[in-house]
């Protein structure tokens, strides 16, 4: 704090200040007792209840006593508070009545009198009491008897007015006591008095401020007011109370400017609206700037005047309240206000002098701020100094520009004399700051004095500025102030320093992709290269620009002009040249190649149409285009195959390039997604898990270094590879916007082309596209000869012609005339050649080139094809017709392979259950021209028919039926349809049945055909037959050749009927029908049809007596449930063997049901002994199991004695049972063997009459 | 009124920037593009606070002598910039609050279109 040298009575206008109480009475007394007053009065502090609601405060009282003087005291209507007494307190000493009444009553009286005079009610009377001075006197009265007195005389009702003080200069606990009573009354005495007089100064001020609407109302005088009160709270060290009275009146002044601008003029603003003429900054260096406030006082005050004042006074107490970073903001918001506030009420104001104001300011707050903190602090709040700092640098700045410090040549007069008109405005320096080496005010004047001393001072300023802004990650403004540097710099004819910070900035507008700042910042760097002569980062930056879409087209063209200009230009060494990024010249859109799958064969034509978007705004005549292309012998040989040139066909050979997103930052466009895959490996062994992660597939996008921008976008990193592969085009006029560019290449060396980089060059000028990306490549491929043979339709079918289709992939040779291919013959299939059957060429991409006849010869072993003549790299496609011979499938069961055609290759039945189609497979052994080896050539061809046939009985009489089924998709003609016996017996005839010769069979359809078997001797045990017929397809007219027809062989045996079974059943006897639930006979007959034939020579036959027999087991089973069985449902017969012996057997069965019963089924088995193999074929386990049988036993003696006799050889043997003998076999009668008479035939069965139930069951 | 409205990316690349009057747009460019310095600052300052209390509103970023850059961002740090005459004086707090408030809600509008890609730069009809 800077302490006032000579205070100035009566106001003292320093920190020193403290509210005043008068002293009254024995100034002896109190001159003895002030050291101790002094010291004790702020010790404790005391509460401050304030007016308002205000928040109480607690409060450390100071007080400035003084003597009691009548002038003291206030006149009427004097508002000064700071001189306002606000205690008055009358010491006395007295002990003594005598002397009370002598001169210390009328003294008080006087005392009291001149208070009243003056309305003042704060006062307070001391009684000092001393014991010393007591023991001198004599007549000494009762210590309280003066305090009554006084009392009694003075304080009317407020005795409190009167304390004592004992023994004021002792120590001792009741002298403290007494102290501390008297303090309190003394503190609580003044702040009642602070509460009563600061309440009613604020009712006169408020009540002043309503009146500001009056006409003769005046700011300055209000302010006068105001900041008294702001002075007394300062004295009282409420700050905070201070500040708000500067803020109250700030903020009316700033809205009296406002409603000026509103148009709501007052009359007294019209005075702080004079012409400038001062501007010589804030000033806070002294706590109260007396000359402005004086100025203020006789309403003299500019507004900077006024503002400089209220903003000093804001500081100082700011800065009492440790908040010097609140000045910095207040700082910059008050200049830029100001600022506002000139141009708002139209002040005149001379140019500059405004920056030199602003300017003086916010160094003087900065050096304020920076007296009054230590570095440490002062470098962690630099974001609260650092906007001043930027004003200062950009104010200077602008007077540099101003006066001319700015220009190469130096000021010139016109400058000099604003020059030296600023100057003239700052008037003196300071007192308080002349003695100051580094003074706002000397830095101003060095700076404007020479073109030197301004560089220096703006380079320091910009320098510091830019550091505080870096520090603090401000790295955008410190860009700009950079650019301002540079400015500066290119002004100055520095290029070399400007490119620097250009540069900085550029990168740092690019990296966030702000397009405008872009292209300016672009302008000004294309200058500063220009004169550095950076010739190719200059004509990149030229590029850029000449197609930045920002500019005007004028400015445009002249970038480009200048490219041009240099590209026309003769070079001195003819190889150099200057190597460009494509992207700002030109971009590429897309690319197609013809063929589209940018596959070619070896000596094939490719085409490559490029578009190109031309970014220039002129068309640009362009030397050669060329785009590198990049080989590599591709060690996948599939990929030049013809096959996978026809499989693998791209859209339609377009290749599209996204386009570049310029303006966009890198984080946007060029840094591409994540792509992210879950990784799993597993142990090969048990396929658990051993690891799990992420993989990320493009880290090489991803991780690599950011492409730094503009400088290092050049010629750097722009290789140009030379190789072999170079595709061109001279001479292309490109247009502004796309244009269309084709290229011709004729392939050569088999092997992927992958195309690197496209490149346009234009004088030494080139402008290289350095990676063409996505990948694209084409590819040539050298093939061998093929051949491919394929059926037509799906599947071949086997006995008609059918169609084959070859193709011959040229590949590499040409085939010329006389080629032929070798077909050697098969056997079982034929080679068909129709006439008139031609070859078609097709070219690589299967477009028909011609057609030839196709010459077919065939001799015995072979057929040769002779092929037209075609080129390399072509498809020859012909159809032959093919015929498989059909053979005979087996039939299953009895019959056996006999003479079946037997195809020449392998004969591979597959007929299996279901609809397959048997197949047999033909190799075709082909020998082509090209080659010396032969292909071989598998055709599989599928039976279309299956056939199947069984043997019916009528009796004796015999049929044979044969069923064809169609299982093709085709629908055929039979024809011709014969079934022969193969060994030719001439007393066996098979007279067909079969009505129609000729028969249609569709697809997936059967026919049947019936022959009867007639004989005249004793026929044969088996019979072998083979049954064929004709068939052709039934949907074609007429067929070349002539088929062979379809055969199936097959035998039967034991075809002769033996037995005859007859069942008849009848109701009981004296009914007409049968009843439900009664009794019915039933009546087996088995008649021997035959004497002894060869097929009854087995084990079973027994010879005795001259005749032979056989047993024969019977059993009647009802699978239908509708008759019950009563008693032995079967039995073992013995069978003479002998025409026309018959077995009867009676049984008793009983209808369950009501109506037309089916008789139930009779069954004859062989009954073998048991000695013989194990082939036997067990029908009835279940049975044998039961009843245990051995061969001599019976079944009669172990079943129950059943009403059912079983008649003739009935013989009764041993029941001796043989466990674990082999047991008895029985073999089921071959069906042809068999003849069930009564099969079919039917008993009506009525309901009994007292059923009352009628189940009727309906299936 | 506004005379510079700013939408920029939470890359801080510009999605819309408009100025009235347009012939001194590069001046607001260069200006929205240096407070962003000042949103940065303020958002990683307060951030959490700001997430806290849900407040997207910045306030004054920085004053200049002629024009006063106010900020705000939305949750998904998309900034909005605007800046404003100083000698504009019937602009409060309020106003201004209220001004992006319907910023905010355009923005809402234009990333519900269906045909807006995020992060393109925005059109605007007029």
């Amino acid at each position: 704090m800077d302490a006032p040298e000579e205070p100035l009575p009566p106001v003292i206008y320093t920190m020193e200040n403290k509210p005043i109480v008068t002293c009254a009475g024995d100034q002896n007394l109190f001159t003895s007792i002030y050291p101790t007053l002094s010291q004790q009065l702020p010790r404790e502090p005391m509460e401050w209840r304030r007016s308002y609601g205000r928040a109480p405060k607690m409060i450390h009282l100071e007080s400035n006593f003084v003597q009691f003087k009548e002038e003291l005291l206030p006149k009427e209507g004097n508002k000064a508070l700071l001189t306002f007494p606000f205690l008055h307190i009358y010491w006395t000493e007295c002990c003594d009545t005598e002397v009370y009444k002598a001169t210390v009553k009328d003294d008080l009286t006087k005392w009291q009198n001149v208070l009243k005079a003056y309305s003042s009610v704060d006062w307070l009377i001391v009684v000092v009491e001393n014991d010393a001075k007591k023991k001198n006197k004599t007549n000494i009265l009762p210590r309280a008897s003066i305090v009554d007195k006084i009392r009694n005389d003075f304080c009317n009702k407020q005795s409190d007015r009167c304390v004592v003080l004992s023994d004021p200069l002792k120590d001792s606990s009741r002298t403290q006591e007494s102290w501390n009573a008297f303090l309190t009354k003394l503190r609580t005495l003044l702040l009642m008095s602070f509460t009563k007089n600061l309440g009613k100064f604020e009712d006169d001020m408020r009540t002043l401020r309503e009146k500001r609407t009056e006409p003769g109302w005046s700011f300055c005088e209000y302010f006068m007011v105001q900041e008294e009160l702001a002075f007394v709270f300062e004295m009282l060290q409420q700050f905070e109370d201070a500040l708000v009275q500067y803020d109250e009146l700030d903020a009316l002044f700033s809205q009296y400017v406002v409603n000026f601008g509103a148009g709501d003029g007052a009359n007294w603003l019209t005075f702080f609206c004079q012409p400038v003429k001062s501007w010589n900054g804030l000033i806070l260096r002294k706590p109260i700037d007396m000359e402005k406030r004086e100025l203020i006082q006789r309403q003299e005050a500019t507004l900077l005047d006024l503002r400089s004042y209220l903003f000093s006074r804001q500081c100082t107490l700011l800065l009492f309240l440790q908040r010097p970073w609140e000045v910095a903001q207040r700082a910059l918001e008050l200049l830029h206000s100001c600022v506002q506030e000139l141009k708002l009420l139209e002040v005149s104001v001379p140019p500059g002098a405004l920056d030199c104001w602003v300017f003086l300011s916010c160094l003087e707050v900065l050096q304020r701020i920076e007296g009054c903190c230590d570095r440490a602090q002062i470098d962690s709040n630099i974001a609260h100094t650092v906007g001043l700092w930027s004003y200062a640098t950009e104010k200077l700045k602008s007077l540099g520009y101003l006066c001319g410090l700015v220009s190469e040549k130096g000021p010139n007069s016109e400058d000099l004399n604003r020059t030296v008109d600023l100057l003239a405005g700052l008037g003196a320096e300071r007192p308080e700051t002349a003695n100051t080496a580094q003074s706002p005010y000397k830095k101003l004047k060095e700076a404007l004095s020479s073109v030197e001393a301004f560089e220096k001072h703006y380079l320091d300023l910009s320098h510091a500025t830019i550091e505080m802004f870096t520090s603090i990650g401000r790295i955008r403004s410190a860009k700009l102030v950079g650019k301002d540097l540079a400015e500066f710099y290119m002004r100055k004819k520095s290029p070399q320093k400007a490119e620097m910070y250009l540069q900085g900035a550029l990168k740092n507008y690019l990296a966030e992709g702000w397009a405008l700042p872009i292209t300016h910042t672009r302008k000004q760097l294309a200058e500063c290269q220009k004169r550095l002569g950076q010739i190719e980062n200059y004509l990149q930056t030229s590029s850029l620009l000449a197609s930045d879409q920002h500019l005007t087209t004028d400015e445009r063209e002249y970038f480009c002009r200048e490219i041009l200009s240099f590209a026309s230009q003769q070079t001195d060494s003819p190889g150099h040249r200057v190597a460009l990024p494509m992207h700002s010249f030109a971009q590429l859109r897309d690319l197609r190649f013809t063929p589209a799958n940018a596959v070619v064969h070896v000596g094939g034509v490719l085409s490559v149409e490029i578009t190109v978007c031309s970014q220039m705004p002129v068309p640009i005549h362009v030397e050669q285009i060329a785009i590198h292309v990049h080989f590599s012998i591709e060690k996948n040989s599939y990929r030049k195959t013809a096959e996978w040139l026809t499989k693998h066909k791209t859209a339609n050979g377009v290749v599209n390039f996204p386009a570049e997103a310029s303006p966009f930052p890198t984080s946007q466009s060029s840094l591409p997604a994540l792509e992210l895959y879950e990784m799993f490996e597993r142990s090969p062994s048990d396929n658990s898990l051993n690891t799990t992660g992420i993989i990320c597939k493009n880290v090489h996008m991803l991780l690599r270094r950011q492409e730094s921008s503009t400088s290092l976008e050049a010629s750097s990193g722009l290789a140009l590879e030379d190789g072999a592969h170079v595709l061109r085009c001279a001479g292309v006029t490109l247009q502004p916007g796309p244009n269309t560019i084709v290229f011709r290449t004729q392939a050569r060396e088999p092997g992927t082309y992958t195309l690197r980089q496209l490149c346009a060059s234009l004088g030494p000028v080139w402008f290289v596209l350095p990676h063409i990306y996505p990948l694209v490549q084409y590819d040539v491929y050298s093939q061998e000869p093929q051949l491919l043979v394929e059926p037509l339709a799906d599947s071949l079918l086997a006995g008609i012609p059918q169609k084959v289709k070859f193709t011959v992939t040229t590949g590499h040779y040409t085939v010329k005339n006389g080629d032929s291919l070798q077909l050697s013959n098969v056997d079982a299939m034929l080679i068909l050649c129709p006439e008139e059957n031609r070859a078609v060429i097709y070219s690589n991409t299967r477009e028909k080139v011609s057609d030839a006849l196709l010459r077919v010869q065939s001799s015995d072993k072979v057929t040769s094809i002779s092929l037209p003549a075609a080129p390399t790299y072509h498809l020859i496609e012909f159809e032959l017709e093919v015929l498989s011979l059909p053979s005979a499938p087996a039939a299953g069961g009895e019959s056996t392979l006999l003479g079946v055609t037997e195809p020449h290759g392998k004969h591979k039945d597959t007929q299996k259950t279901g609809h397959c189609m048997a197949t047999t497979d033909h190799k075709v052994s082909i020998d082509c021209p090209w080659s010396i080896y032969s292909t071989v050539i598998a055709l599989t061809f599928s039976v279309p028919f299956r056939t199947t046939h069984s043997l019916l009985s009528s009796g004796t009489r015999k049929y044979v039926q044969v069923c064809v089924q169609n299982l093709s998709e085709l629908d055929f003609q039979l024809s011709d349809s014969r079934l022969v016996d193969t060994h030719d017996s001439t007393d066996l005839r098979l007279i067909p049945l079969n009505t129609e010769s000729e028969q249609c069979i569709h697809s997936r359809q059967a026919v049947f055909f019936v022959w009867e078997l007639k004989w005249t001797q004793e026929p044969p045990p088996s019979l072998h037959c083979r049954f064929s017929t004709g068939f052709s397809p039934a949907s074609e007219e007429q067929l070349s050749v002539s088929l062979k027809p379809y055969t199936y062989e097959f035998q039967v045996e034991n075809f002769f009927t033996l037995y005859n079974v007859r069942a008849e059943i009848s109701p009981p006897p004296g009914t007409e029908h049968c009843r439900t639930g009664s009794l019915c006979s039933l009546d087996v007959s088995i008649t021997r049809l035959s004497d002894l034939l060869e097929v009854d020579k087995d084990e079973a036959l027994m010879e005795s007596d001259e005749y032979f027999s056989t047993k024969l087991m019977y059993e009647v089973v009802d699978n239908s449930s509708n008759w019950a069985v009563c008693g032995k449902s079967s039995g073992v017969i013995s069978m003479p063997v002998t025409a026309q012996a018959t077995h009867r057997v009676h049984m008793e069965v009983m209808p369950l049901f009501a109506g037309y019963l089916p008789l139930p089924d009779v069954r004859l088995f062989k009954y073998l002994p048991h000695h013989s193999a194990q082939s036997s074929q067990l029908d009835a386990d279940s049975w044998i199991e039961n009843d245990s049988l051995s061969v001599d036993k019976h079944v009669d003696d172990q079943l129950d004695s059943g009403s059912v006799k079983s008649r003739g050889s009935v013989h009764s043997a041993a029941s001796s049972e043989h466990k674990g003998l082999p047991m008895p076999r029985l073999r089921a009668l071959p069906p042809g063997q068999a003849f069930n008479s009564s099969a079919g035939t039917q008993v009506l069965v009525i309901p009994s009459k007292d059923d009352h139930v009628l189940e009727v069951s309906v299936t | 009124m506004a005379v510079c409205v700013a939408v920029i990316a939470k890359e801080n690349y510009p999605l819309y920037i408009r100025s009235i009057p347009t012939e001194n747009e590069l001046k607001f460019h260069y200006m929205v593009h240096t407070s962003l310095d000042v949103v940065d600052e303020k958002i990683s300052a307060m951030g959490k606070a700001l997430v806290d209390q849900r407040e997207l509103y910045l306030g004054l970023l920085y004053p200049t002598e002629d024009y006063k850059v106010y900020g705000y961002v939305t949750n998904s740090k998309v900034k909005f910039v605007m800046v404003v005459d100083s000698s504009n004086t019937a602009l409060r707090d309020n106003e201004i609050r209220s001004m992006f408030r319907k910023l905010h809600n355009s923005y809402t509008d234009v990333m519900c279109n269906p045909f807006y890609n995020p992060g393109d730069r925005i059109q605007s009809r007029r």
